[in-house]
């Protein structure tokens, strides 16, 4: 009976990086992948003839650097460009627009308040702060602070000394920096309703919380720390669409021997006497090793694919508790040409980065209170691009392709599974809201997907449509993630391990979670290590 | 000898004013009121009614100020000890909650147990904070001996809850009580009623995160709720008879309009009148804004300094109502013991969070929760014989208010929010209208006014994880000393922040008497 090194399971990013390194380091590795497709949430899909919808993610700016040349990824085919700018348009018609070029933005800060535009720097500089301590941490297993194994000691010890090195006011900063609400933390640097509406909503973007919860700072930082070519912060889309990263990393990991097989879905993880002997999958066929990964989400590997017999009551308990609620949707729309924003009449340029339609914190917090309530949000917050502005790949000449990223959206409305109907209701809601800026958009839509965590936990087994795997807070985060006791990308029995973001550093395209469980996987292998470690300055 | 002036004659005021005039200082405390006490006194709201005009229930008093200042001879005595909660159900299934027992409204034996295991950690998790009331904050970079020992012992004592409770404490202590009560309970009233315990006298939300770490905080003083005989008022006048046993002045009627410098130092205080007073030491327990902007004037600050200051969070959104009544009202399905216990309404927990939803807006609630008492059951003291005097603590009413389309603030909307209060207690004593003598409602605004705290905020300073310990009311300023030579800070704007504890004022007693100029020869 063939018996591989690894099996990985679950051909989302995450995954396939954790083979490509197991490869790398000489393993035999089998990828197994539900879908017919490879990639996860991280697709480019032909939904409509001749369009490419990045139907899930749609941007990239966390992928790791490190990660991204030790792979080799350029070699493959991969190509990421930045994206230039973005605007937020007011109700009024008025619009705040970024832009790549540095004094560009300044000035357009300065022309709706000249102090928030000095404000700025001083913003800028503290963020990037935080950003250049975090990125450190990133590519590094988190310590588990209640061990007293040399390891952990040595990593808490570690990470106090970075602490320290930042100086103590630096220190106080950071300490308010992840326990204050984004809304509160604007309003110690900016006044303009617009401006903070405008940069409040990152904070909130994959999250389960409201602009003026606490802890949204953090997430802020989550979508500031990444970077495309050294620019830190940038954001930029694939050619070819998130597809093409997938792409790139599988043919990476065959590159080096791996193989993959689609249209395969695990049933169940085989254990015996703890330790695992390999997956059964839904076919009926079985696959063997004593190591086996799981790139599916924390509640989906113990809770749908594992027997409960192979499982202490109190683990499942904690997996039950693993706050891992959706909060978004998202519209994939086929464009006959380009919608006309009114308030972008002046600077068409505009169109080209991010487009979002909510004008101020209250409105993003009203938002929340829909979502709490256990409906769509009836003016949701939305992030809007346009990819084929960029990438001519992803729709046919003249014609366009739309991603419309769309929060809050609830994994049950009102504690009852979607209808067919509510999902077109949903849809609506959007279509009618962009329509309001851009009138004659509706005219010009050839096709809409609409994705609700519904489709998202059916599609990609994101449970409850979490894009991150599980909410990004301070108690699922570092040593608390997935849950205390288990942050070291190991599971419950001997040879499982989890490399999804459920795990260390969480959510987004970073490939981190796969490559530091892949690092931990080596290291009780006592295999030579491939994977890259901690931050390399660019 | 050096001379010691304290700026307000709170709770905090006189425990410091106390503790300096016991270790030899000439101490002289300035109060701007007519009585002592800031917001833990008893007033006189309405002929032969007093009430706790601020804080109404006593359940953080600081173990070491009572013993070592001698507060029952000094006076303190209580009417009630050891209170039990009623959580309120319109249809008269109440829940009683009595130390680690849940009895009524069909609790199932399951919440039962995951009730004592909720109180077991929760109590544990509280005591980790409690631990930290009574040292002075330490600095994290600190090559100090005192802060060093204390951040090693807080460490400590996290690691001596052992591998489980630790995991849990780092698991839980930075997030929202109400998933914490999803994960381990079903039962609505119950879920209701402890999320109070996260949100009362803050600005939060049982979602919002936070609200676990105000829970720990609120159980710190790890004693149960009691009732001072004669009102809150009973413990600031036991702090100041220990004050002036010790040779302590207490001026009151004497409010202090600046804080003067001589050169780069301190130089004494003038009140309103223009009375100079000279000191070696300042020390206020007035809110930082209060202290900073008002009485020593931005222009003695840097502006970083002066910048944090501002920044500050201290909105108050919490209401107060107090209501004399005619006789006893009648609760449906309570009996007069029970009218004594501290009665809550908050039926379930998304009741409360749609409470808070409001004020996030500028808006006050239109269903409230309430933490009612009415002391007068056991203290005859405080209404003429056969009648009563109704306590309650309101939320949420933000000081900042815009209500409605036209954005109203207090001054026009305080009766229409007096009647919605007094409505929702109908709910419950559908009798209790025709009972009323007199009733008051205190705003953000009123609570301002009354005990001169900016914002109306009555721990001077919302009591967040980004506003505690080292961080609280800002670093620069957080270990009871001021960046200004002789100005000192010991009110609840400085850890640990407020309740009616008194751990603030013991502390920066202690932090005085550690400088040079506190140790100079009396």
């Amino acid at each position: 009976m063939k018996k591989y090194d690894a099996i990985v399971i679950g051909a989302g990013h995450n995954g396939i990086t954790n083979a490509a390194f197991l490869a790398k380091a000489g393993l035999d590795v089998l990828l197994v992948e539900k879908n017919e497709y490879i990639g996860g949430a991280t697709v480019s899909r032909e939904l409509y003839k001749d369009w490419k919808y990045s139907n899930c993610s749609y941007v990239c700016s966390l992928l790791r650097p490190e990660v991204y040349r030790e792979m080799n990824l350029a070699k493959y085919g991969l190509q990421i460009v930045p994206y230039g700018g973005g605007v937020t348009i007011s109700e009024n018609g008025d619009h705040f627009g970024s832009y790549i070029d540095a004094d560009v933005s300044r000035r357009e800060m300065a022309r709706l308040s000249p102090r928030d535009a000095d404000a700025s720097v001083r913003y800028e500089r503290d963020i990037m702060r935080q950003c250049r301590f975090i990125r450190q941490f990133l590519l590094r297993t988190a310590p588990d602070p209640t061990s007293f194994k040399p390891r952990d000691m040595m990593e808490m010890f570690h990470m106090g000394k970075e602490l320290l090195k930042l100086g103590e006011d630096v220190i106080y900063d950071m300490m308010r920096f992840y326990t204050m609400s984004i809304s509160e933390f604007l309003d110690e640097y900016f006044e303009h309703p617009l401006i903070k509406g405008a940069m409040a909503s990152s904070g909130i973007i994959g999250s389960a919380m409201g602009v003026m919860s606490p802890g949204t700072a953090y997430v802020l930082l989550h979508h500031a720390m990444g970077d495309v070519d050294g620019v830190v912060g940038a954001w930029g889309f694939a050619r070819g669409g998130m597809g093409a990263i997938a792409n790139a990393m599988s043919d990476c990991f065959e590159d080096h021997g791996g193989k993959t097989i689609t249209g395969s879905g695990v049933e169940q993880i085989l254990v015996k006497n703890g330790k695992v002997t390999g997956v059964a999958l839904e076919n009926g066929d079985e696959h063997h090793a004593d190591v086996v990964v799981s790139n599916m989400t924390f509640p989906r590997t113990f809770l749908e694919c594992m027997d409960e017999k192979d499982l202490e009551p109190e683990f499942i308990r904690k997996v039950k508790n693993f706050k891992i609620r959706g909060s978004s949707g998202k519209l994939n729309i086929a464009l006959d040409g380009l919608p006309n924003f009114t308030a972008l009449e002046n600077n068409p340029e505009l169109i080209r980065g991010d487009i979002h339609l909510i004008d101020s914190v209250e409105r993003l917090e009203r938002a929340y209170d829909d979502w709490k309530d256990g409906t769509w949000s009836k003016d949701p917050y939305i992030d809007m691009l346009i990819p084929s502005l960029t990438d001519p790949t992803m729709a046919p000449p003249g014609k366009h392709f739309m991603s419309v990223f769309v929060q809050y959206v609830p994994p049950k409305i009102h504690g009852k599974d979607w209808t067919d109907e509510q999902v077109d209701q949903f849809g609506q809601t959007v279509i009618n809201q962009i329509e309001s800026y851009a009138p004659g958009f509706k005219d010009l839509i050839l096709h809409v997907e609409v994705r609700t965590p519904r489709e998202i936990e059916d599609e990609v087994g994101l449970t409850q449509g979490n894009i991150f795997q599980g909410e990004l807070t301070l108690d699922q985060l570092l040593f608390n993630r997935p849950i205390p006791g288990y942050a070291q990308y190991r599971g419950p029995a001997e040879g499982l391990y989890m490399c999804g973001s459920s795990n260390h550093p969480g959510g987004g395209v970073m490939a981190a979670p796969g490559a530091n469980a892949a690092r931990e996987i080596l290291r009780d292998l006592r295999q030579p290590n491939t994977v890259p470690e901690g931050w390399h300055d660019d | 000898m050096t001379n010691v002036i304290i700026i307000g004659g709170g709770h905090n005021g006189l425990t410091c004013a106390a503790y300096l005039a016991k270790a030899g200082k000439q101490v002289t405390v300035l109060e701007a009121a007519e009585q002592v006490g800031g917001a833990a006194i008893t007033r006189e709201f309405s002929p032969g009614y007093r009430v706790s005009a601020g804080a109404h229930l006593l359940y953080m008093l600081d173990k070491n100020v009572r013993k070592e200042l001698s507060l029952e001879s000094a006076g303190l005595s209580f009417s009630q000890l050891d209170m039990k909660t009623v959580a309120l159900a319109q249809d008269g299934n109440h829940l009683h909650i009595s130390g680690e027992t849940l009895q009524g409204a069909m609790i199932t034996t399951s919440d039962q147990a995951a009730f004592q295991e909720y109180k077991r950690f929760m109590t544990r998790f509280a005591g980790v904070i409690g631990g930290m009331h009574n040292r002075i904050p330490p600095r994290v970079r600190t090559r100090n001996f005192s802060d060093l020992l204390t951040l090693a012992k807080t460490a400590l004592n996290v690691r001596m809850l052992g591998k489980d409770d630790m995991r849990e404490f780092l698991r839980i202590a930075g997030i929202n009580i109400y998933d914490i009560l999803q994960e381990n309970f079903e039962h609505p009233l119950l879920k209701g009623a402890l999320s109070l315990d996260g949100i009362l006298g803050t600005n939060l939300g049982p979602r919002s995160n936070n609200s676990i770490f105000t829970a720990l905080h609120r159980l710190s003083g790890l004693q149960g709720m009691s009732m001072p005989k004669g009102g809150m008022g009973a413990v600031s006048d036991a702090l100041a008879t220990a004050a002036r046993k010790h040779g302590a002045n207490i001026r009151t009627s004497a409010e202090v309009a600046n804080i003067y410098m001589d050169g780069d130092q301190v130089a004494g205080v003038e009140l309103q009148d223009g009375e100079k007073i000279t000191a070696d030491v300042v020390i206020s327990s007035a809110d930082p804004r209060t202290t900073f902007f008002n009485l020593l004037g931005a222009r003695n600050l840097e502006a970083g300094f002066a910048r944090r200051i501002s920044n500050i969070r201290m909105r108050g959104n919490t209401a107060k109502l107090h209501l004399a009544l005619d006789g006893l009202p009648e609760f449906s399905g309570l009996d007069k013991n029970q009218l004594g216990e501290r009665l809550l309404i908050a039926p379930d927990i998304e009741y409360v969070e749609r409470a808070f939803n409001h004020a996030k807006y500028g808006e006050h609630s239109v269903k409230p929760v309430a933490e009612i008492t009415i002391p007068s059951l056991h203290d005859d003291s405080l209404a003429p014989a056969g009648k009563h005097v109704l306590s309650a603590v309101i939320q949420y009413a933000p000081y900042n208010l815009k209500q409605g389309q036209l954005k109203q603030g207090w001054s026009t909307e305080k009766a229409g929010f007096t009647e919605l209060v007094i409505d929702l207690l109908e709910q419950y004593a559908p009798a209790i209208r025709q009972q009323i003598v007199h009733q008051e409602i205190l705003t953000p605004v009123d609570i301002e006014r009354e005990f001169r705290i900016t914002g109306g905020h009555w721990h001077h300073g919302e009591l967040a994880m980004d506003q505690f310990l080292m961080l609280r009311p800002v670093p620069g300023s957080a270990q009871y000393q001021s960046p200004v030579d002789g100005l000192f800070l010991c009110g609840a704007g400085s850890h640990p922040g407020g309740g009616v504890m008194g751990s603030a004022g013991r502390n920066a007693a202690n932090a005085v008497l550690n400088t040079t100029k506190g140790r100079q020869a009396s």
